[in-house]
């Protein structure tokens, strides 16, 4: 990381022009009315993405995007005002629009801002993927073309891109913290199109990222796998059989499959629609949720991976939350709101896309624990299911506890044995029992590579999930074979 | 502070040209609004904000790239100006990029009431008093809504300049008003969440917000004991919402982009029957006061109704102009620009035209089947058209609709399904920019119970 990065808490005071003093005066103006808290949040961010299709790597882009974001909280009440121009001005209108929300008029408090909250160092890069030059990134992009067209002759289209972002941003708080953090983040995906020469068109899709170094996608030719492993299963996609439909026994890989826990039970632990009653788990804390060889965890401090940050964006430095132990429900995730609401502690969830919204409770890393069976035990237990590997996307109905996550790569368990390839599917359960099904976990937690993407209330923040080799006795799977 | 307009455009483009772009666009696009949002009875929230982006497409002969920023002062343009141009320099020269055949930008606009003459941004409290009333409604509609995600008024303005180096120059604005409520019904420990909505560009068109707040309960309570049906094929009758997402997937299969990267299963079925013959689906840019009407799209080509199925048959492509020269077709004025990228694809105002049928007559022309009114999750593969998605709705027996369902996935594939649409309902209500009526598809799985 640059020089003038070592201390990103000076950033926007010395590129806008702003003092400490001038922050105090601007929280001041957000506080004149009776409030509970007040914080400003600021963002500098610079993307880049490259794109390759059909060998040519013809799409560039990059984008420079500034903003701060005021919120005043009263109670359960949230005001929120945000600009692109930071300015003194900007930011003092902002105040005035955001303290709306609360109608008394109060004493201004004395506020000193200048604490400085302790953080994580989980991705001190030297560089982001920004300061490689052009040339190199694209040369990368051709060479994962010509590996995946090698792979094999089916192979008829791949699209590839890579993109990096670096996102400073400081958060001071009318409590007179501030907190800054610099975060680099990079993706790099593949797609690949592959024809069976018979009418038959099928897509394979893997990538990886985090908030890590360029070298990172060189490291062991991790390039190369993605461009092997997005080939592979649109090979094997080709071959795929329609799909079983009805209530079966699911084994799911190691991984990426981790998104049945962020569907099924992270989301509704979110504080926020707890704190309402709103969720299927909803007063549910210290009851039986799932079997007992389940033990689910969110981690925000895990180094270099997508869903970490050294502190969230309100500040506070982010921690591990034990969300079920041996299948007892314990905790939520928590931003400061909530947490106060609640009276519980913030547990460093308090996550936005950007300064043009307000934080809300978000996962960061979410994931099973290794249990002690072996993946072939469980595959050797199964005589009739479906074996789930890659997925797509998924979501939930917080209020009734339906998810659904949607597999891309999945085959037939038959007799104990791995057999045919199935289409893409659909598997819907219930959040609040599906892991009470769970009957076997392996000793072979992965967690994903590091493309994932959570959507909430029109907010996208990355995240990770992570799951071990684990049979579930009984999931619906959307298959179209009735 | 410094505002951007044509004037600063002009020189933007002129700088390009000077660093050494061959062509160049600008798009410059800013907004403010104000969102209100109440939760039994109370303040919640209140967001108002105020933005501004530029963007830029260059060109150094076929090589292009595209940039945005925050950064209004004309020095920091200037410089992400040479960016710009240093960064189309580094891309791979593709034969098919470019600025639009000049001669399809148009002459002229056409007048289009984008915005609301007579209202502006709501205050916070004309709109806070809105949500209150639509959430009221809802809380009292019926004994068993106990709960509320709450209620949310939204207002907003937007403007939009679109310029490039061979002369284009067009600028609109626009309003949007919208309200939205979020009951909870409960019974036992059950709970549904239930969703309603109404949004217009003119204030005095939204729908009242007590029937909204009715609305959205009626939909919460309809959902309470919802049960998994057993694994079975049935016919399936998609209510308007979700049928307008099942428009919305073919017409994503029908763009350029998905066409020529080889991930739509519509490839190469032009003028082909992709629909029963009953089936016409249009998209139609220059509805005046329609959500999704535009005087230009995203490139400075003129917006235009046309068909993107007319009795089943497929007689367009979604096409830009870059999608369009790889496929060697016209541009159909469906270039959809954001700031910070390339053009892609959009539909404009996206309708099936109705049919002869209430919705009542579809449904009940079913002896067994199920009436979806929600669907979760995104299995839709765009390559095959296997589809197969949460979903929940009401079962049907004997032609009427008796319990709700939940917790089971319905499958098929896309091109079946639209060659299988056997009713079509006559209940079109242009609720939102993608609309369609009731649709009743002969057969689909039901994943379920065993």
């Amino acid at each position: 990381m640059s020089k003038e990065l070592a201390h990103p808490e000076r950033f926007f005071g010395d590129r806008f022009g702003m003092s400490e003093r001038a922050l105090e005066r601007i929280l001041g103006t957000a506080l004149e009315r009776k409030a509970d808290h007040a914080d400003l949040y600021f963002e500098y961010k610079n993307s880049e993405a490259l794109g390759l299709e059909e060998s040519m790597v013809n799409h560039t882009a990059k984008s420079v995007s500034h903003g701060v974001g005021v919120r005043v909280n009263a109670e359960e009440r949230t005001g929120y005002a945000y600009s692109d121009e930071v300015t003194i001005d900007r930011m003092r209108l902002a105040a005035e629009a955001a303290r709306a929300i609360a109608d008394q008029r109060a004493e201004v408090p004395a506020l000193q801002i200048g604490t400085p909250v302790p953080r994580h160092a989980l991705y001190d890069v030297e560089t982001t993927p920004l300061e490689i030059p052009l040339e190199k990134r694209a040369r990368l992009l051709e060479d994962i073309d010509r590996t995946a067209r090698a792979h094999d002759p089916r192979v008829k289209n791949v699209i590839a891109s890579i993109a990096a972002e670096r996102k400073i941003v400081m958060v001071a708080t009318s409590e007179g913290t501030i907190a800054a953090d610099v975060q680099p983040l990079c993706r790099l995906n593949v797609s690949v199109v592959a024809e069976d020469g018979k009418g038959g068109r099928q897509i394979g899709t893997f990538g990886g990222g985090g908030r890590v170094e360029y070298e990172y996608f060189l490291e062991g030719e991790r390039w190369r796998q993605y461009a092997l492993e997005a080939a592979r299963q649109a090979i094997v996609n080709l071959d795929a059989d329609e799909a079983p439909a009805g209530e079966m026994v699911v084994v799911l890989g190691p991984g990426w499959p981790g998104i049945l826990l962020h569907e099924a039970i992270g989301h509704g632990l979110e504080g926020d629609f707890n704190r309402k009653a709103v969720s299927a788990f909803s007063g549910r804390i210290g009851q039986k949720v799932a079997s007992e060889l389940c033990t689910v965890v969110d981690d925000g401090t895990i180094p270099l991976r997508r869903g970490s940050l050294n502190v969230d964006d309100e500040g506070t430095p982010t921690s591990r939350t034990v969300l079920i132990e041996k299948g007892i429900l314990r905790g939520y995730l928590q931003d400061r709101l909530n947490a106060r609401l609640m009276k519980m502690k913030a547990t460093g969830n308090g996550r936005r896309e950007s300064f043009a919204y307000a934080p809300m409770p978000r996962m960061t890393n979410t994931f099973m624990l290794a249990g002690e069976s072996t993946p072939e035990e469980i595959i050797k237990s199964v005589k009739q299911g479906l074996y789930a590997v890659s997925f797509g996307g998924g979501q939930v109905d917080i209020t009734n506890g339906k998810f659904v996550f949607s597999a891309s790569e999945a085959y037939l368990i038959e007799d104990g044995h791995v057999t045919r390839p199935v289409k893409g599917a659909t598997l819907i359960g219930n959040g609040p029992d599906v892991l009470t099904r769970v009957s076997m976990v392996a000793n072979d937690l992965a967690l994903d590579s590091g493309v994932g993407t959570c959507g909430k209330d029109g907010q996208s923040v990355p995240v990770g999930v992570g799951l071990p080799t684990i049979r579930v006795d009984g999931l619906t799977v959307g298959g179209t074979r009735a | 502070m410094a505002s951007f307009d044509v004037a600063m455009a002009e020189w933007a483009l002129a700088e390009a040209k000077k660093k050494g772009a061959t062509a160049a666009e600008i798009l410059y696009s800013s907004g403010e609004s104000l969102a209100a949002g109440v939760r039994l009875g109370e303040t919640e929230k209140l967001t108002s904000s105020r933005e501004r982006r530029l963007g830029m497409r260059v060109f150094v002969g076929q090589s292009s790239a595209t940039a945005s920023t925050a950064e209004m002062e004309r020095s920091s343009i200037a410089d992400f100006i040479a960016d710009t141009v240093t960064l189309a320099r580094l891309t791979a020269a593709d034969p098919w990029s470019g600025l639009p055949d000049p001669v399809l930008h148009p002459a002229s606009f056409p007048e289009l009431s984008l915005s609301d003459p007579e209202c502006g941004i709501l205050d916070a409290d004309r709109a806070l008093q809105i949500a209150r009333a639509a959430e009221k409604a809802a809380l009292g509609a019926d004994s068993r809504i106990k709960n509320s995600e709450g209620a949310e008024f939204d207002s907003g303005r937007y403007q939009i300049m679109l310029a490039n180096s061979q002369g284009f120059c067009g600028e609109y604005e626009g309003s949007s008003f919208s309200l939205v409520v979020q009951p909870i019904a409960q019974d036992g420990n059950a709970m549904q969440h239930g969703y309603w909505y109404t949004t217009n560009r003119r204030f005095a068109k939204l729908e009242d917000a007590e029937a909204v707040g009715k609305t959205a309960a009626a939909r919460a309570v309809r959902r309470l004991g919802a049960r998994k049906v057993k694994t079975t094929r049935v016919p399936i009758v998609f209510d308007p919402e979700m049928a307008a997402g099942l428009i919305r997937t073919l017409a994503g299969a029908a763009s350029g982009p998905a066409l020529y990267k080889g991930t739509s299963f519509l490839i190469d079925r032009l003028g082909q029957q992709v629909a029963a013959p009953g089936v016409t689906i249009v998209d139609d840019g220059t509805m005046p006061g329609a959500l999704g009407s535009k005087p230009f799209d995203g490139e400075g080509l003129p917006t235009r109704r046309q068909h993107l199925v007319e009795r089943g048959t497929l007689r367009t492509y979604l096409l830009d102009c870059y999608s369009a020269r790889k496929l060697n077709l016209a541009p159909t004025g469906n270039a959809a620009r954001s700031v910070g990228s390339a053009p892609t694809v959009s539909t404009t105002n996206l309708y099936l035209e109705p049919g002869q049928y209430t919705p009542e007559q579809v449904i009940g022309s079913v002896k067994k089947g199920l009436y979806v009114t929600e669907m979760i999750g995104f299995g839709i593969n765009m390559v095959t058209g296997d589809y197969s998605r949460g979903a929940g709705g009401l079962w049907i027996e004997d032609g009427k609709l008796t319990y709700p369902v939940q917790e089971i996935t319905i499958a098929s594939n896309l091109k079946d399904m639209f060659l299988n649409i056997e009713m079509i309902g006559n209940d079109l209500h242009w609720r939102s920019s993608v609309v369609s009526p009731t649709l009743k598809i002969a057969e689909m799985t039901i994943a379920g119970a065993s």
